[in-house]
């Protein structure tokens, strides 16, 4: 730049390094650029996304046009070669947490993903407790199904055992 | 779960339950009544009722203007939300911003459109086509919708001078005429 | 007119209701027959009159009557006639008396029963059944009034009221906003029936529990009077959420079936906490055991039915199912409250009473076993009860709404499913009181051999997935044993009493329906299992936009698109239909016409695929976008469903199962019962013959 202000270029060159900018500018934004994404692509990222207008439908099957915009958003952001997290960022940036599939794990959110596991494990705890308690105790006995007289099959037995029990109580 | 563990227990146990489980139980329910009872209580009127004052917002404009409810005491504050893909929203647009061009001399009343789960490009397409002068801007992370708890659009809100809640309207405006008066009656 | 003499109806169901309360507290107080007698008649007496009510709606919606606000709501003169009578579900104020009507009918039913052996039972049955329903009744007179009408008031301003306001005319609509699109199918029709029909009758056996809760009669009586009612609560859910995700398959427009929507899962719940009570009362039943557990599952049971039901009706939720915004929301509130504080006040009040009788003595026993089934439901149900609550819970707290969408489920409730399938395969061989290693492993190893072949087979064919061939296996595990198990009966009692086959196998299953009918079942589940398997983990889909004859592949399938047609409907509908031709390597397998509805009045666009099915695969088609004008392209989303169909199918074999488990039996009350008194120690419990 400072040659070009102290003395003037000539034409020709001028009108090649013209050319040969343009024609640099076009190749770097087609390489930048990449093709039109698929709906695929689209969809891909879409189905991991929630959009308030549809409640409890994912963005990808959504039929309202508030969703075709955001999935047509999320075209424009892959051709500008976004990657599918910082498209995901965007979206909760600019619409909140909602439209994340599962809530992100920071804060209070955490309870979500946490207080079912530690139920459940409490729940093992208390089975584990009850069978123990019944392994402390003396076993009381039991007559063995098989020494049943006149009876050769010992499943049959066992079972004639079990349906006879409940033809008993059954109703 | 408790009962399964108590089932075997239950010889060795006092004739009554001790006063802390029924305690604890009857808290459990409690609690859980509470969260519920307060999620209804939230999901059948919004924090805010007309009256009362609403927390102070600020909202980032397309041109990159920042408005701030809590500057604009004294001022009545129309909050119109609304959307590009939202049918009604085109109909009202129009006198929206008529309304807005005829309390703009006066300078007491602050237009505010708040653009609901929109995308930039095609909200951009919308406030030209319509011709919005007045401020308007995208609802980041949907706080703003969700202070005043809208159920769709468009919405309009009507905050007074002291920044009480004035005005609530549900649906699209018919005309520029029902806009003023309701503008009128509040800046009373 | 009819309004009128329906609301009338109404209010004396209400009338008659309580006074059936009131009748039967004081009856069993006093201890008279006279007056519990009374209450029983009372009872009695909602049937007809809620039928009335029914009716009189009836009758509104197929005369079009649209001065009636209801009917102007949910039909329109174009509706045919099936749809307008079944509107009578389409709408909050309907569906509630539709469930009144139902819990009205199952209430009455149940009082006609020989009463001889449960005298103490009768009068908190009818006051538990009568309470429920005056609650419903009151929720529809005071609330949400099917009958209330259109006005013109004397200042010329519409006025909705049920009575005629001083100087005001009928205002009639000359047509009716028409019912949603989206419930406008067959699947629509029966779907929310047979939920009521499984709500409602779940209050059958909760009305037992708690009459035994306060007459202190806290042996196994309750639940062997109820057991059969309880079962066909759990058939009705069964096929309500069986029926409810065909329909979403087929008009919702998802690819799926299931979306683990809040208003699905409120359904779910009382079924899982349902499933849990059949297992655990059979281990009461046999072995004397986890009576207190018994009492919280069904107490939990009708609680959720209660919950669902006000979480789908309150508007605390928003879901695509849920009903509109409604006043009812404190009234159940508070209905819920005082519901559930009272239960657990009683149950806390017979703690010790329902002590256990017999002990655990083994972990492999079935009764262990079926502790863990227990356990992995109520995982399952915490699961789901924590995921629907959530967002409230972070909504109340941080002011910011979250989604608790299908992964969080998927992930959590996968594991579960799959060790409640692997234990759905070991417990029919555990034996009752006492199973050891040995016992259990002698009976396995042989179909557990053979099962093994499956996911070998599997990987041979190209299957590389871990957890789709760990399912696979399972599945097959499962059927194997449960062959197996019948195979032994079946090949024991030809042995014996050389039976032919079928004859052998029709005895074998009616000497103990329950249990045979529940291996029905098991197999019915596992075939469902394959089906989700099929669809979660191998289904593919693609979407692209095509000009007429161009062409889409998806795996062996090529769609061609031939033409889009676009017209009117005389029933209010603009429809786009495309027909695509469907060819698979090569070969022509015929047409298929995915379509777009819109209906005009409602504003609703409605995507209806197109779908080829087979016992292998299905091909689902959408119709996703066209150009108006030029109809150059038009976009396609494709999805590849591999053994969805067993799905359906098993949801058959499962229903079966149900009716073998749950058919009457010839004169039930003949059959001689143990004594209330009697304690069943566990060798006389296995010795027993």
């Amino acid at each position: 730049m400072n040659s070009a202000k102290k003395k003037p270029l000539p034409f020709p060159l001028f009108a090649l390094i013209i050319g040969l900018f343009l024609v640099g500018v076009s190749f770097f934004s087609a390489q930048a650029q990449s093709p039109t994404p698929s709906d695929n692509e689209v969809n891909k990222v879409a189905k991991e996304l929630y959009c308030p207008v549809c409640e409890n439908i994912s963005l990808d099957v959504c039929p309202t046009q508030a969703c075709a915009q955001w999935r047509a958003l999320i075209r424009e952001k892959l051709a500008a070669g976004w990657s599918d997290e910082q498209i995901k960022d965007y979206f909760v940036a600019q619409y909140g947490d909602r439209v994340l599939s599962t809530p992100p794990t920071r804060g209070l959110n955490w309870l979500v993903y946490i207080l079912p596991p530690l139920i459940f494990l409490g729940g093992v705890y208390l089975v584990y407790r009850v069978l123990r308690s019944m392994k402390n105790k003396k076993p009381a006995p039991i007559t063995p199904l098989t020494t049943e007289p006149g009876q050769t099959d010992p499943y049959l037995s066992q079972l004639e055992a079990e349906l006879e029990q409940h033809r008993k109580h059954g109703e | 779960m408790n009962t399964l563990q108590d089932e075997t227990k239950a010889q060795e146990q006092p004739r009554r339950l001790p006063t802390w489980v029924v305690g604890l139980a009857f808290t459990g329910l409690v609690a859980f009544l509470l969260l519920v009872g307060l999620g209804l209580r939230r999901a059948q009127s919004g924090p805010i009722i007309v009256g009362q004052k609403v927390p102070g917002f600020s909202v980032t404009t397309f041109d990159g203007e920042t408005i701030d409810t809590a500057n604009l005491t004294g001022k009545v504050i129309v909050v119109n939300f609304w959307a590009s893909w939202c049918k009604p929203c085109e109909q009202e647009a129009f006198e929206l911003e008529s309304a807005y061009q005829y309390y703009k001399p006066g300078g007491e009343v602050v237009f505010l459109g708040v653009d609901y789960v929109d995308t930039e490009p095609e909200a951009l397409a919308f406030i030209n086509k319509f011709g919005l002068t007045y401020a308007n801007g995208p609802d980041l992370r949907t706080k703003i919708s969700q202070m005043f708890r809208i159920q769709g659009v468009p919405e309009t809100y009507i905050i007074d001078r002291e920044g009480k809640l004035a005005y609530v309207k549900k649906g699209p405006f018919l005309s520029t005429a029902e806009i003023q008066s309701v503008i009128d009656q509040v800046l009373q | 007119m009819v309004s009128n003499f329906g609301f009338g109806a109404l209010v004396i169901t209400l009338v008659v209701s309580i006074y059936g309360i009131l009748a039967a507290v004081y009856g069993a107080r006093k201890n008279s027959l006279a007056w519990v007698e009374s209450a029983r008649k009372a009872m009695l007496l909602t049937f007809p009159l809620i039928s009335l009510v029914a009716l009189s709606i009836i009758f509104l919606l197929v005369n079009g009557d649209y001065q009636v606000q209801y009917v102007y709501n949910v039909t329109s003169s174009t509706m045919p006639m099936y749809l307008k009578v079944t509107a009578l579900w389409g709408g909050q104020a309907g569906s509630l008396i539709f469930w009144s009507w139902l819990l009205a009918s199952f209430a009455s039913a149940v009082t006609l029963r020989k009463w001889q052996r449960d005298r103490e039972f009768l009068p908190w049955v009818i006051v538990v059944s009568l309470v429920t329903l005056v609650f419903f009744v009151g929720m529809s007179i005071f609330f949400e009034n099917p009958f209330v009408r259109f006005w013109q008031t004397a200042g010329g301003s519409e006025a909705v009221a049920m009575f005629q306001p001083t100087g005001a005319t009928p205002l009639v609509p000359f047509d009716g906003r028409g019912l949603n699109p989206l419930l406008r199918h067959p699947g629509m029709v029966i779907h929310p029936p047979m939920l009521y029909l499984g709500f409602v009758s779940f209050v059958i056996p909760f009305a037992f529990a708690i009459a035994a809760l306060i007459t202190g009669r806290t042996d196994d009586r309750w639940i062997r009077v109820t057991r059969r009612w309880a079962l066909v609560a759990w058939l009705f859910l069964s096929l309500g959420l069986v029926l409810g995700s065909r329909w979403a398959y087929d008009v919702l427009g998802w690819g799926g079936y299931w979306a683990w929507d809040p208003v699905e899962i409120a359904a779910f719940m009382p079924w899982l906490s349902g499933t849990a009570f059949l297992h655990s009362v059979m281990i009461q039943e046999k072995r004397g055991l986890f009576k207190r557990w018994n009492m919280i599952l069904i107490i939990l049971t009708y609680s959720l039915v209660i919950f669902g039901t006000f979480l789908t009706r309150s508007g605390v939720l928003s879901s695509v199912h849920a009903f509109s915004q409604s006043a009812i929301g404190p009234l159940f509130f508070g209905y819920i409250g005082i519901t559930f504080a009272i239960s657990l006040a009683l149950l806390l009040q017979r703690w010790n009473a329902l002590r256990s009788e017999g002990e655990m003595h083994s972990l492999l026993s079935r009764e262990a076993l079926f502790l863990l089934n227990n356990l992995l439901f109520m995982g399952i149900l915490v699961v789901c009860f924590w995921g629907v609550l959530f967002p409230l819970i972070s909504e109340l707290f941080t002011g910011q709404k979250v989604t608790v969408g299908p992964p969080f489920y998927e992930r959590s409730t996968g594991p579960l499913f799959a060790g409640l399938l692997l234990l759905m395969g070991v417990a029919p061989l555990s034996a009752w009181g006492h199973s050891t290693v040995k016992t259990l492993g002698k009976a396995m190893w042989k179909p557990f051999l053979v099962s093994l072949a499956i996911p070998i087979l599997a990987y041979v064919l190209g299957v590389r997935y871990f957890a789709a061939l760990l399912a696979f296996w399972l599945c097959a595990f499962v059927v194997f044993i449960t062959l197996y198990e019948y195979y032994r009966g079946v090949a024991a009692r030809m042995r014996r009493s050389e039976e032919n086959v079928f004859t052998a196998l029709w005895n074998l299953a009616s000497r103990n329906r329950r249990r045979y009918g529940g291996y029905i079942i098991h197999i019915g589940v596992v075939l469902m299992a394959l089906g989700v398997i099929g669809i979660e983990l191998f289904q593919t889909e693609t979407q692209g936009t095509i000009p007429p004859g161009g062409q889409m592949a998806l795996g062996d399938y090529t769609v061609t698109f031939d033409k889009l047609d676009i017209f009117d409907t005389a029933d209010g509908r603009n429809v786009a239909r495309a027909v695509v031709s469907v060819e698979r390597d090569g070969k022509y397998l015929g047409q298929l016409y995915p379509r777009r509805d819109y209906y005009y009045d409602s504003q609703q666009p409605m995507t209806i695929p197109g779908v080829r099915s087979t016992m292998e695969d299905d091909l689902y088609v959408l119709l996703v976008d066209w150009e108006p004008i030029s109809s150059t392209g038009v976009t396609f989303k494709i999805y590849h469903n591999p053994l969805v169909n067993w799905l359906w199918f098993g949801g058959f074999v499962f229903i079966f199962g149900t009716l073998v488990a749950s058919w009457p039996d010839k004169d039930p009350e003949t059959v001689r019962v143990r004594s209330a008194k009697r304690k069943l120690s566990p060798s006389e419990a296995q010795s027993a013959d």
